[in-house]
């Protein structure tokens, strides 16, 4: 299981928790799992999110491995200029 | 991709001459309002001179009959059924049932010369219903504020707010209250600065040919032609390929030009006019109808100890993107307190909608409003409590490890090392003249890998030609020359940088988020590794040896060891003019979205004197310190960090939008809308830091937006210091440092 | 409306085109001369980026109307370089990194060297105020005045050295 962190603006749409565990290898995969867990989060991730794993921000690149001990959180999307 | 850990360059560090160069002292370099095709036609935009104003009848008739009138379109001849960005962009793009600013696009005219599509503007008759308007972002939030658009708000706001709030973030750690109450001291401010602009010098332009056929294709001025291919495609209705847009030489974008305005209106003239269409903007339209940054209201609390450890920290920003949402609360949220090390810390953010022009990305979007602030509060702190105000950042600063305040833990940085270089450097301890403070602050920006795809061929000589798809907005085609020279070991004139166009390339994302240098220089490095195995594979097969018994180095291939055998080096032109008969062209390439870019972090001092009778502010001398991870080309590393501060400056002392009670804006020229001149600033010192970013072969981090963070509450922090006030709201223009002076206030 | 055939000079060529009253000098160039070397940044005389010289005195070409420039003199950037040699500005632009999107850089070339002609020895200060009607957004300005004050000191350093 991976722990991923969300931010505590979404503790909203899931009953209050602000980790959630899922069943996990990608990034793809952590965010298909959190909608299951929390259907709520479905229009936060279609809005567009940013995922952090291991420090290292991934937006783009789904397909992007997990550890079970990865350090994983939900971020706003990124934006450049 | 993993650092190479190589210490020894023989290209990259040096400063050649810009490849481009000579197209650009000569005025050969062609831009975007620079292309002309047969048959061409001008085109013109009608725009909206009310702030908010329903459109209840649009008639044309007259201008359609004007001699030499072609083609007009409105709203009616875009795609329809639109939907969330798509539609943002084409309700910006041209008005629908009703405009939303000053500026805002109702109709566009082509005829056969821009004096008769001006004119004929004249005569396309608009008939409007004004309706309230509100242009400032605390107003648009409070109770009573006109309803910009009914719905607008996503899934994030909460219940209760106004309409006008479209999204809403929160997030945060740590127990607030124990840690405020651990503080000595506590600091409590509200801040607010005014919009600007990126203020390239080359407005917008475009030359447009679309058939009847849906095939097309577009020349424009663009940090990213793939981005301005798809959002094209979507107003038009068109599929993406059969668009190919070709990128001009671009005349300054600082993430102005990652969207689009102008073309798909010239594009949908083409269509209508069976003729090529040419639309370039005038810089009153630049300023009132592309995308400045967005507006801020905020407030920052942060608590310390008398040592100077931080206990605590909150910050909630409210911040007006223009009649849309997209502000970029979630960067500013995100990246307030990216600086320090933090416990107990706590964010909100609100976007909000105003009637003023769609926001675009501006140089780090969103960081140096927060950095504003925040730096703001941790100088009054530092002063409050008698302490340094580099040592006390050193105290608190975040390294290899730390916690960020928006979650993650860092990878690689140098923020310590921009603030001991900053600590160490004759600049922080020169003596001051009279009137004159100095300030210090500190700014991030995380950087961006993004879409990429590069292209490399070897000539039949043995030169190489790579082929990008981000434009050069800097000097990055000297960037991608001298990686492929160091990775392949030939000299950096052999190296011939192209920026191809859509119809060539796999999609590349812009120029944006500080990528170029870092994400096409990777993949620059990466495709150059593939055409060197092919190289070695091709001695390998002369000499009768495995591919892996050939070893490349300085441009050639030799056998591994003695063991490979005795061959003679083949030179890359050796096997090159061969390449023909032993198994045809020889090339590289490398898509990718890499991950590893690394964060820049920025120190910056500043010495600025005010003087007393009028409240004017004048920049004495300004250091600028950051970790570009591995300089590529110094000469452009500092020159994105003198960019960056000289921008920041004019954000901080001069440029602002000055909207009137009409909701009209009021400084729709250069003369009024004040960017800095050369006499307004001094030399401007860098020094480049570089801790190598561990997600790129050579260590390069991307250097093109912190620079523009820190300068704000640099120079704040100097104007209080030399004034005695607590300079809280931009631009700190001379009436407002006078009134400070004077004890009236500073709103 | 009637247009106007003009008759006028562009970097020691003889050309003619027919304007519209109207038409800036700045259009001009560009549209029907084929000098696109000359940018337009406002049109309002603010940016230098359309810098030119009209019988030797610098102007910013889009406040100029093109029949204006009726018998006159005109020198763009086009004409800077001596066939392919290039004038000491432009080579010390290039090599002291004074342009990054390089869009004001024809100006500003124009716009030093009307300045150096006039003063062959200017300060620091003189080169800013000069420069003050040519605006750069992405340098900073630093590398220009560099670039500008080392190329003031090679030139009269040549002209010291042609004396002797």
């Amino acid at each position: 299981m991976v722990a991923v962190n969300l931010w505590s603006g979404l503790r909203r749409f899931t009953g209050g928790a602000e980790v959630v565990e899922v069943e996990a290898a990608t990034v793809a995969e952590v965010l298909k799992a959190l909608v299951e867990a929390h259907p709520g989060l479905d229009p936060v991730i279609k809005a567009g999110v940013s995922v952090a794993v291991d420090g290292e921000i991934v937006q783009r690149a789904l397909n992007h491995p997990i550890q079970p001990d990865s350090e994983v959180f939900l971020l706003q999307q990124f934006r450049g200029g | 991709m993993a650092l190479d850990n190589k210490s020894e360059f023989k290209y990259i560090g040096t400063r050649p001459n810009r490849p481009d160069g000579l197209d650009k002292v000569t005025g050969r370099a062609r831009y975007g309002a620079d292309a002309y095709a047969p048959g061409m036609l001008h085109g013109a935009v009608l725009r909206s001179p009310h702030a908010h104003a329903k459109i209840l009848n649009i008639d044309a008739s007259k201008a359609l009959a004007m001699e030499g009138v072609k083609a007009i379109v409105t709203r009616n001849d875009f795609a329809k059924g639109l939907e969330g960005d798509d539609w943002d962009l084409l309700e910006n793009t041209i008005a629908g049932e009703k405009t939303l600013y000053d500026g805002h696009a109702v109709a566009g005219i082509a005829a056969t010369s821009v004096l008769v599509a001006k004119d004929a503007l004249k005569l396309i008759e608009v008939e409007y219903e004004v309706i309230p308007h509100v242009t400032d972002v605390d107003a648009a939030m409070a109770d009573g504020a006109p309803v910009i658009r009914e719905g607008a708000a996503d899934h994030s706001v909460p219940e209760g707010l106004h309409p006008n709030v479209v999204r809403y973030t929160e997030f945060g750690r740590g127990d607030l209250d124990a840690g405020f109450a651990a503080a000595d001291m506590v600091v409590d401010r509200s801040f607010k600065t005014e919009a600007v602009h990126q203020g390239y010098i080359e407005p917008h332009a475009c030359l447009a040919d679309l058939g009847a056929d849906g095939r097309g294709e577009l020349w424009c001025c663009t940090q990213g032609h793939w981005f301005v291919r798809r959002m094209c495609s979507a107003l038009l209705g068109l599929e993406t390929t059969q668009l190919r847009v070709t990128a001009s030489e671009i005349g300054g974008g600082f993430g102005g030009k990652t969207t689009v305005f102008i073309d798909p209106i010239a594009l949908a003239l083409s269509r209508k006019a069976g003729k090529p269409v040419k639309l370039v903007m005038s810089r009153s339209e630049v300023l009132k109808a592309s995308g400045p940054t967005a507006s801020a209201s905020m407030d920052v609390k942060m608590g310390m100890t008398k040592d100077g450890k931080l206990t605590a920290a909150t910050a909630s920003f409210r911040m007006q993107g223009g009649a849309f949402p997209g502000a970029p609360m979630d960067m500013t949220t995100m990246l307030a307190f990216s600086c320090y090390a933090l416990d107990n810390v706590h964010h909100e953010g609100f976007d909000v909608m105003t009637n003023r022009p769609k926001q675009a990305a501006y140089r780090a979007p969103g960081a140096p409003m927060g950095a504003f602030a925040v730096e703001s509060v941790m100088d009054e702190l530092c002063e409050g409590l008698g302490l340094d105000p580099i040592e006390t950042r050193l105290k608190n600063a975040v390294k290899e490890g730390t916690k960020s305040a928006f979650g993650p833990r860092y990878k690689a940085i140098g923020l310590i090392e921009t603030l001991e270089a900053a600590r160490d450097h004759p600049h922080y301890s020169a003596p001051l003249a009279e009137n004159t403070g100095r300030g210090v602050a500190s700014g991030y920006w995380m950087n961006w890998g993004g879409e990429t795809s590069v292209s490399l061929a070897i000539g039949e000589d043995g030169a190489v030609q790579v082929g990008v798809g981000t434009p050069d907005i800097g000097g990055s085609r000297a960037s991608m020359a001298l990686m492929a020279a160091e990775a392949i070991g030939i000299p950096y004139e052999n190296v011939r940088v192209n920026v191809l166009d859509t119809a060539a390339l796999g999609t590349n994302e812009p120029s944006h988020g500080s990528r170029a240098t870092y994400a096409s220089g990777l993949a620059t490095i990466e495709a150059a590794r593939e055409a060197i195995g092919k190289l070695c594979q091709r001695a390998a097969d002369k000499w009768g040896i495995d591919a892996e018994a050939v070893e490349w180095k300085d441009g050639a291939a030799y056998p591994s060891g003695p063991n490979a055998g005795d061959f003679e080096p083949l030179s890359i032109a050796d096997i090159a003019g061969e390449m023909g008969s032993t198994g045809g062209p020889i090339t590289g390439h490398h898509d990718a979205s890499p991950t590893g870019f690394g964060g820049s972090f920025g120190t910056h001092i500043v010495d600025v004197h005010v003087d007393p009778d009028t409240g004017r502010s004048t920049v004495k001398r300004y250091t600028v310190i950051q970790d570009a991870g591995k300089a590529i080309h110094p000469s452009y590393v500092e020159g994105q960090f003198q960019g960056g501060a000289a921008q920041g400056i004019g954000w901080a002392l001069n440029e602002e939008y000055v909207y009137g009670e009409d909701g009209r804006l009021q400084n729709d020229v250069f003369l009024d809308y004040r960017i800095p001149v050369a006499s307004d600033l001094p030399m401007i010192d860098t020094v480049i830091v570089e801790v190598p970013n561990p997600g790129h072969p050579y260590g390069v981090r991307g250097v093109g937006e912190t620079g523009i963070t820190p300068p704000l509450p640099a120079v704040a922090n100097a104007i209080s210091h030399a004034t005695g006030h607590r300079m809280t709201r931009l631009p700190m223009s001379p009436p407002r440092v006078l009134r400070a002076i004077q004890g009236k206030g500073i709103s | 409306m009637t247009r106007i055939h003009v008759n006028t000079t562009v970097n020691g060529d003889k050309v003619d085109f027919l304007a519209d009253p109207r038409e800036t000098l700045l259009d001009c160039l560009r549209d029907k001369v084929g000098m696109t070397g000359a940018k337009e940044g406002c049109g309002t005389g603010d940016c230098g980026a359309c810098s030119v010289t009209l019988d030797g005195r610098l102007v910013c070409s889009c406040l100029v109307l093109g029949v204006e420039a009726e018998g006159k003199q005109v020198e763009t950037i086009e004409g800077m370089a001596n066939g392919g040699e290039l004038h000491p500005l432009q080579q010390k632009f290039i090599e002291y990194a004074a342009l990054q999107c390089g869009i004001c850089t024809p100006g500003i070339l124009v716009a030093t060297q009307a300045l150096l002609k006039k003063n062959p020895d200017p300060t620091e200060e003189e080169v800013r105020y000069w420069l003050a009607g040519n605006l750069c957004r992405c340098t900073g300005y630093d590398k220009i005045i560099r670039a500008v004050m080392d190329t003031a000191k090679d030139l009269r350093a040549e002209k010291v050295g042609g004396d002797v």
